[in-house]
């Protein structure tokens, strides 16, 4: 953005007043910058994305061979991290973190866990979006008879229990499209998900879910925009339904529809991790830090790291991701500092 | 007023039936049966089993069976006792109904959830029974804890806007909405129930027989040494949405007309903040109570699972995997009335908390 001097004239002084006139794009980052929280949250989100795009290089072990003989072994350190470890623990110092219960790397599978995390932080967000602005852009836009059917199918799915019905549509999915015939379509789909280790079915269970609030929120900043006057100006101009819907309504609301999207990214690693823990997740061995937790949490008596480690990395994503989030929506709306 | 709530009703109705019928559809979409094994059973075997079950018919006619099990009332006759009263039939597998009584030899019978086919000798109203009150007792203390925890911080940090409170509070609360109960669940069991033994790990401290079939007969420590652990865990999240929606909500309360003038006609501090801020700031609070409400009963299902909880969780999950219809149907259409009268219960606590609210 090339930024434009305006020169101002003060009122009392009569002093020459140099103002530069930003974007608000640019006035936003600014603002989103000078949150030191929003900061921290932003770089540790850049620092998992790395963390996940270059698992390969960081993690020391791979993720899925097991050494049977070295099985709940952990380091020296953690023994006297975990005191009530000292009398059955077999040290080592092999792994980082440990070993778990068929001798994989921890460290290794928490490196290769974040790219489930990251990936679902990611996607989710875009198919809840597209989903959800388009619906609700459309039943906004037009107004009237359909308008009011597209609402209420959403005030119907809204109903639905949401952490069951994502239960329901993953075993669906899950066994569906399990053993299905070389060719057809549920083939390409489930050689897709084995091939993404049983994210795709994760990231369609979220996505059949996660749009409703998204077109509400739409909808109901259409209608607000589409009577404004600029609306009608394009109108009167000759500009059509779909120029005015991408060109005037849309850029003015994409503010909040970002805000929210971004406060849901943890909402959505909840789902992902809640799916994992109790086996409808990922398709194993792919870690994922839900069944990691799951894992983990069946020997927590015994060896409390296996569960503990990853839930810190979940938790430090978390934070992350909220703190970015309420960052992103005091910079792009100060008028909502504090709500939510 | 009244019309509101007929035409609520009515929706509600509407709401549930499309939900019983995505459900349907969807379950009976899953590949497999309640009756495949690995090692398949003799056709003649399967054949008796699914004609017991009516699993031969049509989808349309099952379905239609299902919502006529469930919604119908039945009125039936009980026979004379001798010694004055009446002889009630001891319920079956096929005759189980939710709801039971009789006037006078006249026995009225409602909701029959139907068999459950992975225990043949429980029905859905048996698994309800001994398991939904674990599930409602969490569900209702991590609530309470919700409330206790969240609404005080929220107001705390709204009264004193940018002072060391408001800070504390808020951290408090960015803290709470980043653990979700998989990452605080095993890091409170590790600290609290195995490093320093205070809480039991595992288990649940109330036993049927139930107050009124829900609430726990031992309101006492021992419930609470179990059930304060899963609640915190389950509730700490929606306790910090609460905080954060008071402060904002209460802060934009205290700057309104009618609380000036409350001041100005010389009200003690206390008052003006108790009975004109309060209550209307908490508005926005009830509204999420609904979602909220829902959130933690579906929550719970997690959480029993971390906690060793014999609550529904376990056989919702089962249940699918199992192909168990009726169990499916019954947990979500359960969850889903529960959804629809949690809302239904707002609208009218806005009309009690903000007397502008009128429904006609």
């Amino acid at each position: 953005m090339s930024a434009q001097t305006g020169v101002l004239k003060a009122g009392a002084g009569g002093m020459p007043l140099t103002m530069k006139r930003e974007s608000l794009t640019a006035d936003a980052f600014r603002r989103l910058i000078r949150n030191r929280a929003a900061v921290v949250g932003g770089l540790i989100v850049l620092l998992l994305a790395l963390i996940a795009i270059f698992a390969g290089q960081i993690a020391p072990k791979s993720y899925e061979v097991q050494v049977l003989i070295d099985n709940n072994k952990v380091p020296a350190w953690m023994v006297s991290l975990f005191s009530s470890m000292a009398p059955y623990a077999k040290t080592t110092t092999d792994y980082l973190l440990g070993a778990d219960y068929v001798g994989r790397d921890l460290f290794s599978r928490l490196v290769y866990g974040s790219r489930v995390s990251l990936s679902v932080a990611f996607i989710g967000p875009i198919i809840s979006l597209l989903i959800g602005v388009v619906y609700g852009s459309i039943s906004g836009f037009f107004g009237g008879r359909a308008d009011n059917l597209m609402m209420r199918i959403v005030d119907v799915l809204y109903a639905f229990p949401t952490l069951l019905f994502v239960i329901l549509l993953m075993a669906f999915f899950r066994s569906t499209f399990a053993k299905p015939d070389p060719g057809s379509f549920a083939y390409g789909l489930s050689q897709l998900d084995a091939r993404m280790g049983g994210m795709l079915f994760i990231f369609m269970g979220i996505g059949f879910t996660a749009w409703e609030t998204m077109a509400r929120l739409t909808r109901g900043q259409v209608l607000s925009v589409r009577e404004k006057e600029f609306v009608e100006a394009a109108r009167t101009v000759g500009a059509g339904n779909g120029r005015i819907m991408f060109r005037h309504i849309l850029p003015n609301i994409v503010g909040p529809l970002v805000v929210f999207e971004s406060l849901s990214i943890p909402t959505y690693i909840t789902f992902e991790a809640f799916l994992s823990y109790i086996g409808l997740g990922v398709n194993p061995p792919t870690p994922s830090w839900g069944s990691m937790i799951a894992e983990g949490g069946s020997v927590i008596r015994t060896y409390p790291n296996q569960a503990v480690f990853p839930a810190l990395a979940l938790a430090i994503t978390m934070f992350a991701f909220n703190f970015l989030g309420d960052g992103l929506r005091d910079a792009l709306d100060p008028r909502l500092r504090g709500t939510q | 007023m009244g019309r509101y709530f007929v035409r609520r009703l009515l929706w509600m109705m509407l709401v549930l039936f499309v939900v019983s019928a995505i459900t349907f559809g969807l379950m009976h979409a899953v590949p497999g049966g309640p009756f495949s094994r690995e090692k398949a059973l003799p056709q003649e075997i399967l054949d008796n089993l699914n004609a017991r079950y009516h699993l031969d018919e049509p989808l349309v006619v099952q379905y239609a069976r299902y919502l006529y099990d469930v919604m119908i009332p039945r009125f039936s006759l009980l026979e004379k006792d001798p010694d004055g009263g009446y002889i009630k039939p001891i319920p079956s597998l096929v005759d189980d109904f939710v709801i039971r009584f009789n006037i006078g030899a006249v026995e009225f019978k409602w909701m029959n959830f139907g068999p459950s086919y992975a225990s043949r000798s429980r029905t859905v109203n048996d698994v309800f029974k001994q398991q939904l009150p674990v599930s409602f007792q969490l569900g209702m203390m991590s609530l309470g804890f919700a409330l206790l925890l969240g609404v005080p911080m929220g107001i705390l940090a709204a009264l004193k806007q940018n002072t060391i409170w408001d800070y504390l509070g808020m951290s408090v609360a960015i803290f709470g909405v980043s653990v979700p109960v998989i990452v605080l669940g095993p890091i409170l069991v590790w600290i609290f129930g195995v490093s320093l033994k205070w809480l039991p790990p595992t288990g649940w401290g109330s036993q049927p027989p139930y107050v009124l079939g829900l609430f726990p007969s031992n309101l006492g420590p021992e419930f609470f040494k179990y059930a304060i652990m899963p609640s915190v865990a389950l509730g700490l999240v929606s306790s910090a949405s609460i905080a954060r929606l008071t402060r904002a909500s209460l802060l934009q309360v205290i700057r309104e007309d009618y609380i000036r003038t409350a001041r100005a006609k010389g009200l003690m501090e206390r008052l003006v903040i108790t009975r004109h801020a309060l209550k209307n700031s908490l508005i926005p609070v009830v509204t999420i109570l609904g979602p909220l409400f829902a959130a933690l009963v579906t929550g719970t299902f997690i959480t029993e699972q971390i906690f060793g909880i014999p609550g529904m969780g376990k056989y919702f999950v089962t249940s699918i995997t199992n192909r168990d219809y009726p169990v499916i149907m019954g947990t979500i259409l359960l969850y889903a009335i529960l959804l629809v009268v949690a809302n239904v219960f707002v609208d009218l606590m806005y009309a009690y908390l903000d007397p502008r609210i009128r429904y006609d």
